[in-house]
């Protein structure tokens, strides 16, 4: 495979190209998916082909092919510099790719227990289990899922970089729901997108689905019978680390893309409010926000050796002590705003081009444990595991969801509140952080359906996150 | 430049007649159903008024789905369909299948049955070239008159070719153009859409100065304070609503599972609503069946505020002992049947008339990042986007800057609710989203609960 991706850069360079990459890649996916104590679905599939980038003046071209044939990949080595002559006819500035030096070399993530070979049957077994667990518990609605990706590429780029990676990654979850009068409630463990790493079947193992089915069917039933959260103009929040970690994807994380930041996806996923003119000394948050962009945390589902440019994964600081300090870029972003290129672009599948794509963006731990917050809080809410979100294409206001609440009296966990929401302004909220979780409380959660680019692309991401609170929220938006 | 290396309708024919060969070797007594989609799919996308993304890939789908005595699997395969690649799918298949439980809902494949003539395809747009969707763009860039510029041009050209082991066969095949951009100035964004079978009909000059217009209308904004307010919502609005309302109101699936507020033969919506899903429309783009090859026959869904008809794949409609619609998805998804090819007619208003029947209330253009807090009562949240206008009697009085909202959908086209239907009919079509035929509409109320700035 690794011919094919030299075959396509060389058949762009052929063609005209003063720059080409490319990707072979070959990877193979399984979804099983449980509902209601019976099998709901099994699902395989792979994808095999070769997709190429090619560079003319300062326009580019992709062109990508499902064939792993040499003629296959150099047409479309051809076809990737045709495009890019014809993106000349509107083109943009001068464009130096950012320097990095052409790596070789190999990668793979860890896997302790390939997730291919437990039997089908064992993971049938699993979720059938635990979705009549739920069932049993009361749920009018019980899923469970697991999933599994193996991707195996093979990088090359004109200016030498060979590269051969080896990426498993898997995980699952589940849900309960029920339906009331006139309103419906979930459950969702061990998130609402469940978890998810670049490790092996040892994740699913450890989550541990069975131990936590009852528990959330019981819970989303005691939801239909809570009282709604209250509609408040400003009150303590504690969230959830699975909530911090929604929260860190859509305010921190799509804010710091450089490709937004610059307006490359105006028209579709948005801008960002940050400016880069600020970047050093803009205050994002309190002091206790330190967020990382870190692609060489094991396990975590947005790690990888290099990223689909050849960029070595390094950890890169976004946010230090409050102040924005750095964003997620690539060669091209990162050499016209002047930075160093970040290591952050990667492409969904060999059939898509390589854009800015989060790697592993989060906080690091601070030092409190969540009931020490809990207990400094006089009057407030604590909320977990996301329901919805919304939030503008600037990035800045959001309104979130989520599945369950609880009310704090006194320094104590009250009883539940069913649907709450919070809303704010990113650096407002932000800058009320007034406590962090520490390490205990700190987890990597893992987003597997990251929404992004045209055609559309579907990301892998991380996001080290820990409970916190928040002052001054306003909470209990409704309809 | 390289001709596309997918096959087309031919070699598609030969791969789902391999694919069933293999599958009857392996088990004669197994049923299977196949789909191979092959084309090509090609997206120029630019911004601050360049070209910076410029794609092309070639498809090669090949999904199968197979039932053994009762145990169902399905595999999927993009990639070169060679023997031994289609040999790997036929046995990865069984292997999954022969491990899975008796699944007691599985409904069949699809008896031999006419599918309906449809063929939305214009051989010009499969012919288009990275050039021309260049002049394309260049031509929408230079009718902005100096605004900054953003957006994509895409054409696509798929070849569907269906078969299963009862003895069903549909071929189909689809073109799709569209162009989704907007012109910018220092505090505003102006949008123009327009989406067709044919690539010549896709007028990037015009969309250019009517994106540039609505920018510099929509330039300065000023908060407005948050409440309810009338409005007269732009067809992109309106394709959310309704995207929103047939996908977790008239799934069969939501309905079997009591998650759906709709009660069928009762006036729950607005008098004036009619709600067809209709491929057959002259100005839809699709195709004339769906992935298990049932034929897509037009159907109301609403009809006068009532609604008539339930979304409905094999599965569901086995276990509510009906017919399927025609409104499954291609491989595995947790949804059930989906809407595909809405159409809401033309109501007798223009655009201009919508808002000078308005005594005060809010002109949106876009909503943008809609999510549900509730699925039964459909209330969700999300915010305006690429303009937004506060009319006072009957004229657009000032540009406001973005709002939130939090509305339930369902209330906000209630009886009653629903003051005006324009004229302005306007296709809404994705490869991935479904197609939206439908026009701007003049809601009685909308909750808007907060300013993008807070």
């Amino acid at each position: 495979m690794d011919d094919l991706a030299v075959a396509a850069v060389e058949a762009a360079l052929v063609a005209g190209a003063r720059y080409a990459d490319a990707r072979a890649m070959d990877s193979r996916a399984e979804v099983v998916a449980a509902r209601n104590g019976v099998l709901d679905a099994v699902h395989r599939d792979e994808r095999t082909g070769v997709g190429v980038r090619a560079l003319i003046g300062s326009s580019w071209g992709f062109a990508a092919v499902p064939d792993a044939s040499p003629a296959a990949a150099r047409a479309a080595g051809e076809r990737a510099a045709a495009i890019a002559r014809a993106s000349t006819l509107v083109a943009g500035p001068a464009l130096k790719l950012a320097p990095v030096p052409p790596a070789a070399g190999r990668w793979a993530s860890e896997c302790l227990e390939d997730p291919w070979s437990v039997p089908l049957d064992e993971k049938v077994a699993l979720l059938e289990g635990v979705t009549q667990v739920m069932r049993d518990h009361g749920a009018t609605t019980a899923e469970a899922t697991t999933r599994v990706w193996e991707t195996r590429k093979w990088f090359a780029s004109s200016e030498g970089a060979r590269i051969e990676q080896h990426i498993r990654e898997c995980g699952g979850g589940m849900s309960a729901t029920v339906v009331g009068d006139g309103e419906t409630q979930r459950r969702s463990y061990p998130g609402i997108r469940g978890q998810y790493g670049t490790r092996g079947w040892e994740l699913v193992r450890e989550i541990d689905l069975p131990a936590n089915a009852a528990r959330i069917a019981d819970e989303a039933r005691a939801l239909l019978a809570a009282p709604a959260c209250p509609s408040l103009e400003a009150t303590d929040l504690i969230l959830g680390g699975e909530q911090m970690a929604l929260q860190i994807h859509e305010s921190v994380g799509h804010a710091v893309e450089l490709d937004r930041i610059l307006g490359w996806e105006a028209a579709y996923a948005g801008t960002s409010w940050l400016d880069l003119a600020e970047l050093g000394r803009l205050r994002f948050g309190s002091p206790l926000m330190t967020i990382t962009a870190d692609a060489t945390l094991p396990g975590a589902l947005g790690s990888f050796g290099y990223d689909d440019e050849g960029t070595p994964a390094h950890p890169v600081d976004i946010v230090r002590e409050g102040v924005w300090v750095g964003v997620l870029s690539g060669r091209d972003s990162a050499a016209i705003a002047g930075l160093e290129p970040g290591g952050a672009v990667r492409a969904d599948g060999f059939n898509r081009i390589p854009m800015v794509r989060m790697t592993n963006v989060g906080l690091l731990p601070g030092e409190h444990t969540l009931d020490e917050m809990i207990a400094a809080t006089d009057d407030g809410i604590l909320m977990d595991t996301n329901r919805s979100w919304s939030i503008d294409d600037k990035r800045l206001n959001f309104q979130f969801g989520c599945e369950i609440g609880w009310e704090i009296k006194g320094g104590k966990r009250g009883r539940l509140l069913r649907n709450p929401t919070y809303t704010g302004i990113s650096p407002r909220f932000w800058g009320s952080m007034d406590m962090l979780g520490n390490r205990d409380e700190w987890r990597i959660w893992g987003t597997p359906n990251c929404g992004k680019g045209q055609p559309g692309q579907i990301g892998h991401t991380g996001h080290p996150a820990a409970p916190a609170r928040f002052r001054g929220m306003r909470v209990g938006v409704r309809g | 430049m390289s001709a596309p290396s997918a096959p087309g309708a031919a070699s598609g024919a030969a791969v789902v007649a391999r694919v069933l060969a293999l599958v009857h070797d392996r088990a004669a007594g197994a049923e299977a159903e196949v789909v191979v989609r092959s084309g090509t799919s090609a997206l120029t996308r630019f911004a601050n008024s360049f070209i910076h993304q410029n794609v092309a890939e070639d498809i090669s789908h090949v999904a199968l789905r197979v039932a053994l005595d009762g145990h169902v699997a399905a595999t999927s395969l993009d990639g070169t369909a060679d023997d031994d690649a289609l040999a790997r799918l036929v046995g990865a298949a069984f292997d999954a299948a022969a491990v899975s439980p008796v699944d007691d809902s599985w409904p069949g494949v699809t008896p031999p049955v006419d599918v309906p003539a449809v063929d939305h395809w214009d051989e010009a747009t499969a012919a288009v070239t990275p050039d021309d969707r260049a002049r394309g763009v260049a031509a929408f860039v230079a009718a902005a008159g100096g605004l900054v510029t953003a957006g994509a041009l895409s054409t696509d050209a798929i070849h569907t070719v269906f078969a299963n082991t009862a003895g069903l066969a549909a071929e189909g095949r689809v073109t799709l153009a569209a162009l989704d951009a907007i012109a910018r100035t220092a505090t505003s964004d102006g949008v123009a859409r327009s989406s067709a079978v044919a690539f010549a009909d896709i007028d990037t000059r015009a969309a250019g100065e009517r994106a540039a217009g609505k920018a510099r209308a929509a330039a300065d904004p000023t908060d407005l304070e948050p409440g309810r307010y009338e409005v007269v919502i732009e067809p992109s609005c309106v394709a959310n609503v309704v995207g929103f309302l047939l996908g977790y109101g008239f799934g069969g699936r939501a309905v079997e599972e009591g998650r759906s507020f709709v009660r069928l033969g009762e006036p729950q919506l607005d008098a004036s609503l009619t709600i067809r899903d209709d491929v057959t429309h002259v100005r839809m783009a699709g195709l004339g069946f769906d992935p298990e090859g049932t034929p897509r026959l037009p159907l109301d869904l609403v009809r006068d505020g009532v609604p008539r008809a339930i979304l409905h794949d094999r599965r569901t409609a086995a276990k509510a002992g009906t017919a399927s619609t025609g409104n499954a998805m291609l491989g595995a998804n947790p949804w059930g049947a989906v809407p595909a090819s809405l159409v809401i007619e033309p109501g007798a208003l223009s655009p201009e008339a919508l808002v000078r029947d308005m005594e005060r209330g809010i002109l949106v253009s876009d909503f943008w990042y809609t999510r549900v807090l509730d699925p039964r009562t459909l209330v969700v949240t999300g915010l305006t986007r690429n303009g937004a206008w506060l009319v006072e009697d009957g004229r657009i009085v000032r540009p406001v800057r973005n709002l939130r909202f939090t509305q339930s959908y369902v209330e906000a086209i209630a009886p009653g609710r629903i003051r005006g239907i324009g004229t302005d009919q306007s296709l809404l079509a994705d490869e991935d989203a479904g197609s939206f035929l439908v026009p701007s509409l003049r809601l009685g109320s909308w909750n808007f609960t907060g300013g993008a700035k807070g």
